[in-house]
């Protein structure tokens, strides 16, 4: 049985999506820049997806930069911006504690080489930043707020259209790392006030190796990478075109059916959790609840035991999910996320994070359900934490 | 990041010998930190005659390398005089399981430091000197 449960990770290339790229890898080959008429196959390909990514976004295709991946365009946004901003004296960023590495290496080295300075927004219990903290956090040499729109850990959503709407007033740009939130929310830059915006087309049954970064028009960050005249001369590389037309393949199904996806997900992320809130004797919920909660995201913690152990039960009884231990990770320190919501070190170790997708069913629900009490009790019985914490109760 | 653990590794992690406590253990000891995610608890049952370690349980928060390493330096100590068991080193817990991956090697020094602990309390119990040993951070 392989149930996979890591879809925030990465998700599968969808047939109709492969499909949709197949010929760019063969016949249709000509490179967009060149002047002969076989070639405007290609550009016209292009212009296609950036269409398709752009409409999804309510924004023009204008607007639509594409990467070679959300970290990219992440970068991208951060680097060029700031640059931009040093010209008229703005240093600052600010930012939350429960970003992406896109986004925190980037403004640590923004810190390092470009001498800025970096504001990293606390979270509440939950996961939530709060507008007025951004507010606070404004100087007159913010060049950037950049709120990521839904944790990729704990599945938070953002209130972003708010803090948009702060930035707009006071007239800074505002760029979200939508990499998670563009595969399962309705987004729209104009309503939500959103600057720069990130995308990978990976995480919504796309190709991996392409992303894109939404700029609203009048908006200038310097260039990130240099070279050609790509992408109206603001992102050099000879197009992917492959994986373009399958990001703007698969960004426009997934709008056909986000209703549905989200009505789905939401129902099996709910079942998921009640089931293991009743089965498994104090386990913890990471993150928000309903609405505010992606609807594909469960993470637990289960006081007494360790991710890795966990995933690996588990991988043992076919189930690929994820952790924020220390243990799946370079360093020995759990996730920066858990520890922003202020989990205690052994809960964020002891984390595991399911994500659900379009390879799930509800037998998989079940079956979930069915193996993992078992697998916690089994190692919190040989946990001298678990130990500890019963005797503490009684 | 993925990790690949030996046979070794995933056996004494999936089927972890010695698992437990001793009630009026003779030794306890325990190591590590929740900080840093692995703790280690070794209960030591020794033969006041021949001072042979005829049972020993343990008990481990921590990754798979961390419950692999405890289950690998008991069996190694079972049946061992406490001397023989003192001179167990990290590096001889990690050969036994075929290596450990490199950021992982801290949990074969718990599993030494957890049993140098155990065999300290043994020794304060039996109104011997403790021996001084090196503590580690992770």
């Amino acid at each position: 049985m392989f149930v996979y449960l890591d879809h925030t990770a990465t998700t599968p290339t969808s047939p109709e999506v492969l499909q949709a790229m197949t010929p760019y890898f063969g016949e249709i080959f000509g490179n967009p820049s060149s002047v002969y008429s076989f070639s405007r196959k290609s550009r016209e390909a292009i212009s296609k997806a950036r269409g398709q990514v752009a409409d999804a976004l309510n924004a023009d295709s204008s607007e639509i930069y594409f990467t070679g991946s959300g970290t990219e365009a992440d970068n991208w946004a951060l680097k060029g911006t700031l640059e931009k901003g040093k010209i008229a004296g703005k240093n600052h960023i600010i930012t939350t504690a429960i970003e992406h590495h896109a986004i925190l290496h980037t403004c640590e080295y923004l810190k390092k080489v470009e001498g800025a300075e970096v504001t990293y927004l606390p979270v509440d219990s939950e996961g939530f930043v709060s507008v007025d903290d951004v507010r606070k956090a404004i100087t007159d040499k913010t060049a950037l707020v950049s709120v990521m729109f839904a944790n990729n850990e704990v599945g938070t959503i953002e209130p972003v259209a708010e803090i948009g709407a702060l930035c707009h007033e006071m007239n800074i740009p505002f760029h979200t790392d939508a990499v998670q939130a563009a595969a399962h929310l309705k987004i729209d830059v104009k309503a939500m006030n959103i600057d720069m915006l990130s995308m990978s087309a990976h995480k919504m049954y796309g190709p991996k190796g392409v992303g894109a970064l939404y700029m609203r028009k009048g908006l200038r960050p310097e260039n990130f990478v240099h070279g050609g005249a790509q992408e109206h001369g603001r992102r050099a590389s000879t197009e992917n075109i492959a994986g373009i037309v399958g990001f703007g393949a698969a960004m426009e199904i997934l709008q056909t059916r986000l209703a549905d996806d989200i009505a789905v997900n939401s129902a099996r992320r709910d079942k998921l959790i009640a089931g293991i809130l009743e089965r498994i004797p104090h386990a913890k919920l990471n993150g928000a609840t309903g609405n505010h909660r992606l609807p594909n995201n469960i993470n637990f913690s289960f006081i007494g035991v360790e991710g890795e152990t966990l995933l690996l039960d588990l991988d043992a009884k076919g189930i690929s999910a994820s952790t924020g231990s220390a243990c799946s990770s370079e360093s020995l320190d759990p996730s920066h996320v858990l520890l922003a919501l202020g989990l205690k070190h052994e809960m964020a170790h002891g984390s595991l994070r399911f994500t659900i997708g379009r390879l799930t069913d509800d037998k998989q629900i079940d079956y979930v359900l069915d193996v993992l009490p078992e697998i916690v009790a089994r190692r919190r019985a040989m946990s001298p934490l678990w130990e500890d914490y019963i005797k503490g109760e009684k | 990041m993925a990790l690949d653990y030996s046979k070794k590794v995933m056996d004494h992690f999936m089927n972890p010998r010695n698992v437990g406590e001793i009630e009026n253990a003779d030794g306890v000891g325990e190591a590590g930190n929740p900080k840093c995610g692995d703790i280690m608890k070794i209960y030591l049952k020794v033969n006041p005659d021949t001072k042979i370690i005829e049972d020993v349980k343990f008990k481990t928060f921590g990754c798979a390398s961390a419950i692999a390493s405890s289950s690998m330096a008991t069996e190694l100590i079972k049946g061992r005089t406490v001397e023989e068991a003192w001179n167990l080193t990290n590096s001889a817990v990690a050969e036994a399981l075929d290596g450990l991956p490199p950021i992982k090697m801290h949990c074969s020094v718990l599993a030494e430091e957890a049993i140098h602990t155990a065999l300290n309390d043994y020794r304060k119990k039996n109104g011997m000197a403790e021996i001084p040993m090196e503590h580690h951070e992770d």
